[in-house]
């Protein structure tokens, strides 16, 4: 019988045992609370806990698993909330009441629940690992494809008929080349730190469609594709994870809340179940898997939950879905690596963070892809992760370390959330690794100049960029007419392109087509006004003619579905314009 | 019958160590006596077999190796609650310091408080009515939420949160009960007693529950204090259905305190010193604020911390930001101005105000025109730091107009007595005004139809006794 030796937080040690191995799950004291084995010695074995040591004593004994930390998945986990580890939180609020109390031991996923099972498999088919045996509706958007786990394979021997089941009932038997028999059953087990097989990746090649312009446009992520959200707090990176939430075009959503706020978690919940899918009419909950580990739930479980998500994700993956995970914040997440690494008294590195925080960061953003499954569909996982820089300095390790393993850069900036700009991406640090990948697709499926329009604005933000600088020491009327233009060209952009409104009903999703129209017309206008202010004449007329403002307007004033009165706007252009001869 | 320990292994700091004891749990709480009779209190903080660190309370001062007998009480750190709290005062361990006795203990709670499920919260969307105009405004508090203020030394956070609860409790409605759970870490006297006298003045003291750590009692009491005091909030607002606001002062000598006990024992520190877990730490205080589904009543916390030079980068205002609903930063340099209260509008947020404002809550222009303040007072900004450079007559006629606006702004809006109590119509109409002062045109993030109905110049000019000669558009004429 093992026995606790010592107890210092969420580390527990016990002594003189070898009953263990590394990474094992383990139930700890009489309440059984979950445990991880993180490193043994011939003396001493550590154990991380999950859930609040309080009350916990010398002496009491741990129970081993034999299994490292894993997560049942099957039908179910679509629309519910789960934990960092697993727990679903909503069945606990119904055992447990409104506090979640350690070492309650509810069942992940519902087991009384029943489905309607359609079955993909008849006697006589050879099924291997990743082939889909049946099918669930697992909610009102998504259909379960029940795979073959790991590990087991051979020929159907037995099928039950299409009808209703549970998840632990057995469905199929099949029986390998050494005639074991083997049962599948709804539910399959899969380790939270080991990444799932696939056949072979494919290259990036597909747009993740966010309807936010300052992304799509500026700085594009592609399916399968990994970005990075840092900004300090108040920027807006919580808001900026919901929009991209509720409007990417992905299958499925995988929600983490690492660390953070509960009513945050609350809205998120509140707010997914309200909202429609603009592509099927149902609500976003429907697509959507909730983590919530908040900042006052123990610091263990917050380092799991981003591999708890991120293997859900897989899983998804693996039947042929695009899911998107939003890590809220990795921050977060690299605070509880070195919490934990603190009370394990190892060497830090970098601001007190462990040396393997860079390593650590590259499993996880490498576990996102586009990939061609074991049976032979194709999915993709994109990461989206927040992070919540100290002070809001980019150079700190963390936001310095993730730069390094993706792709996709949205900085945001203090500056800008101050005076209510957003999203708050601020066009001159952030960067995009995919658009050269994505440009022929764009160019292909939205129209043939989005790429070079794109380059226009970036270059015009870049003369601003440069212009500002002058202004700011000596004002803005010295400037010659021209410079005034960019000046006031920039404006429409940032004001009427990349500043977006969240709570305007059209303006909250703008649809690619939109967005490139958007981009001509400012172009357009540029090019007239230019020509204008090259004939001579005063810039003051060009002001007063208010058609900057009008173009400005044109987020809201345009609906999404009646993009043919963009006309009317190039005709307005040409007629103020005009009037000014 | 409990085993008693005779004698210390060892002292260090608040720590102390002792050996062979049986049975006990991690963060128990134990009795220390000692031989004049005196008894201390203090907490398990780490078990190696059989040789249990324990941190006391009250400071080890006095204590030797020899002249202690230590009792465990077999449970965690717990309070003893009724609704007989309210009125009283008590020590930051919870005992009663105001000479009344002890009160009548209806329930006893562990002090560590559980997570709450996000399953169970309610999403905060009631507004709470301060007459304040740069808060409701602007960081609009609403109920159930953790709005701290960001204060350095010198500047007027006490008196702000004495108006808060002044005339937040007015706007109550429907006699809803309303209560105020006050602790105050490492404090003045002087400071402590401003509070009381406050609540007195304002007739609420009855409905106030004081929790005292001054400045020179023991550190480890003041990390007990706001524990203390969050479980005595949520057990009124839970299950006595009260609406609790909570204010807990300074935030900054609580994490002192923590960064003192953290190197006592031993931890490798993280940033400046402070403990790597300082996050999860203040996470496990403000968190406590919220809404229950089944339950009546909140907990709206008001956190005050003295930014450390000004410095909002420092680590305590940087991570309790990253926690909080928010922030109301106070700035030095309106207070040397002398606008009363000295909110530093572009810093400050509240993030729950988007859902608890506008029609059906305040008024439907809300939204618009506070994006609007915020987007032309950012530009008020912009306008005096070139001014600053090339001189305020060289200015464009706009950025002139804007420079007009900004000291308006802070005159009229932000500047208020510390009685005023205005009415959120009168904070949204006089926010209007404000905005009439600029040209229409500049007006780029409201909805034209509010334009229409608020925006009226002539009556701002009047308002404000401005005659305009500012031009806009120097070069048109």
């Amino acid at each position: 019988m093992n026995k606790i030796y010592s107890i210092n937080g969420p580390v527990i040690k016990i002594k003189d045992s070898t009953d263990f191995q590394i990474m094992e799950m383990v139930h700890v004291g009489e309440k059984k609370l979950l445990g991880e084995v993180i490193s043994m010695s011939k003396e001493y074995t550590v154990i991380q806990v999950y859930e609040s040591t309080t009350g916990l004593k010398p002496g009491e004994p741990v129970y081993g698993t034999g299994e490292p930390i894993s997560l049942d998945l099957g039908p179910g986990l679509i629309g519910n909330i789960f934990d960092g580890i697993q727990r679903p939180l909503t069945a606990i609020s119904k055992t447990d009441g409104n506090f979640i109390v350690p070492g309650t031991n509810v069942k992940a996923l519902d087991e009384s629940k029943i489905w309607d099972v359609l079955f993909a498999c008849k006697k006589g088919d050879n099924l291997s690992h990743g082939d889909v045996f049946a099918y669930v509706q697992e909610s009102e958007l998504i259909i379960h494809r029940l795979l073959v786990p790991q590990g087991k394979s051979g020929l159907v021997e037995t099928v039950k008929k299409d009808g209703k089941y549970k998840i632990t009932d057995e469905l199929v038997e099949i029986v390998d080349e050494f005639s074991v028999k083997h049962s599948l059953t709804m539910v399959q087990r899969w380790p939270i730190k080991k990444s799932r097989p696939f056949s072979r990746r494919l290259t990036l090649s597909v747009p993740l469609i966010s309807g936010q312009r300052v992304i799509d446009t500026l700085f594009p992520i592609a399916k399968g594709g990994t970005a990075a959200v840092p900004g300090g707090f108040g920027t807006g990176k919580t808001m900026m994870q919901h929009q991209f939430a509720k409007w990417c075009d992905a299958d499925i959503i995988v929600y983490i809340g690492c660390g953070e706020r509960g009513n945050e978690m609350t809205q998120t919940l509140e707010e997914f179940k309200d909202l429609v899918d603009p592509k099927s009419g149902k609500p976003l909950i429907e697509r959507t898997i909730l983590i919530a580990n908040t900042s006052n739930m123990p610091v263990a479980a917050r380092e799991a939950s981003i591999y708890t998500g991120i293997t859900m994700a897989e899983y998804y993956r693996d039947m042929g879905y695009h899911v998107a995970v939003m890590a809220d914040s990795t921050s977060r997440w690299a605070e509880a690596l070195r919490e934990i690494s603190g009370r394990l008294e190892e060497m830090p590195a970098e601001e007190g963070f462990p040396a393997y925080l860079p390593s650590r960061l590259s499993q996880f953003y490498e576990r996102a892809g586009y990939v061609k499954t074991l049976n032979d569909a194709e999915g993709s996982v994109s990461i989206v992760g927040a992070i919540s820089p100290q002070g809001a300095d980019f150079s700190e390790p963390v936001t310095q370390n993730t730069k390094r393993f993706v792709r996709c850069f949205w900085a945001l900036d203090k500056e800008l959330a101050y005076t209510r700009h957003y999203s708050a991406i601020n066009w001159n640090l952030s960067y995009s690794e995919y658009v050269g990948d994505l440009s022929k697709w764009f160019n292909k499926n939205v129209g043939v100049n989005f790429i070079q329009d794109r380059q226009k604005l970036i270059a015009i933000l870049a003369e601003e960029n440069k212009l500002m600088e002058i202004v700011k020491l000596i004002g803005e009327d010295v400037l010659p007419d021209d410079q005034k233009l960019v000046l006031q060209i920039s404006k429409v952009i940032r004001v009427g392109y990349l500043q977006q409104n969240a709570f305007h009903k059209d303006d909250t999703f703008v649809p690619l087509k939109k967005q490139l129209l958007m981009m001509e017309i400012i172009l357009y206008l540029y090019k007239r006004a230019q020509y204008i202010v090259k004939q001579g004449f005063a810039f003051s007329l060009l002001t007063s003619t208010g058609i900057f403002e009008k173009i400005i307007k044109i987020k809201y004033d345009i609906p999404n579905d009646k993009l043919s009165m963009f006309d009317d706007y190039y005709k307005m252009i040409d007629e103020s314009l005009n009037s000014i001869r | 019958m409990k085993l008693q320990y005779i004698g210390l292994n060892e002292i260090k700091g608040p720590l102390v160590f002792i050996d062979n004891v049986r049975g006990i749990a991690f963060e128990e709480v134990l009795e220390i006596k000692l031989n004049n009779g005196e008894i201390r209190h203090g907490r398990v903080v780490e078990i190696d077999d059989n040789l249990a660190a324990v941190l006391v309370f009250e400071g080890t001062n006095e204590l030797s190796l020899n002249n202690t007998t230590a009792k465990f009480l077999g449970h965690p750190m717990e309070i003893g609650v009724s609704k007989e709290v309210l009125g009283r005062m008590f020590s930051g361990l919870g005992s009663p310091i105001d000479g009344l006795g002890p009160i009548y203990v209806e329930k006893t709670l562990d002090i560590n408080g559980l997570p709450l499920n996000p399953v169970a919260r309610e999403y905060p969307r009631n507004y709470i009515n301060t007459g304040i105009s740069s808060i409701d405004g602007l960081t609009t508090l609403i109920r159930g939420q953790k709005l701290p203020i960001f204060s350095g030394a010198g500047l007027p956070h006490n008196e702000l949160a004495v108006q808060i609860v002044k005339q937040a409790k007015i706007a109550d409605k429907k006699g809803e009960e309303f209560c105020i759970v006050f602790a105050a870490m490492g404090v003045k006297n002087d400071v402590a007693d401003f509070f009381k006298r406050s609540f007195e003045e304002a007739g609420v003291l009855e409905k106030v529950v004081m929790f005292l750590n001054l400045s020179n009692d023991p550190i480890i009491e003041r990390l007990i204090a706001p524990k203390c005091a969050l479980t005595t909030a949520e057990y009124l607002a839970y299950e006595k259905g009260m609406h609790v606001l909570v204010i807990l002062t300074d935030m900054t000598s609580y994490c002192e305190a923590l960064r003192e006990f953290s190197s006592s024992k031993g931890e490798i520190p993280g940033r400046k010193g402070y403990p790597g877990y300082l996050y999860s730490e203040l996470a496990s205080l403000y968190e406590r604020a919220g809404i229950v589904k089944d339950s009546k009543g909140s907990v709206t916390q008001i956190p005050i911390l003295t930014m450390p030079n000004d410095d909002i980068t420092h680590p305590i205002p940087d991570l309790t930001g990253y926690i909080t609903e928010g922030q109301i930063v106070l700035s030095r340099e309106l207070h040397q101005k002398g606008v009363y209260p000295p909110v530093g509008v572009l810093p400050s947020l509240s993030r729950l105000m988007k859902d608890g404002i506008g029609q059906g809550y305040t008024r439907d222009d809300h939204q618009d025109l506070m994006n609007q303040l915020y987007a032309s007072y950012a530009r008020v900004m912009d306008a005096r730091s070139l001014a600053s450079v090339i001189g305020e007559d060289e200015l464009s006629g706009i950025d002139k107009k804007y420079i007009q606006f900004g000291n308006l702004f802070e005159k009229h809006y932000l500047n208020q007595n510390s009685n005023q109590n205005r009415s959120i119509e009168e904070t949204l109409d006089l926010g209007w005004s404000l905005l009439s002062v600029l040209p229409k045109s500049e007006l780029d993030r409201v909805d034209e139809k509010l334009v229409d109905e608020f925006y009226n110049q002539e009556k701002a000019f009047r308002e404000f006794q401005i005659d305009d000669k500012i031009v806009i558009h120097k070069e048109a004429m």
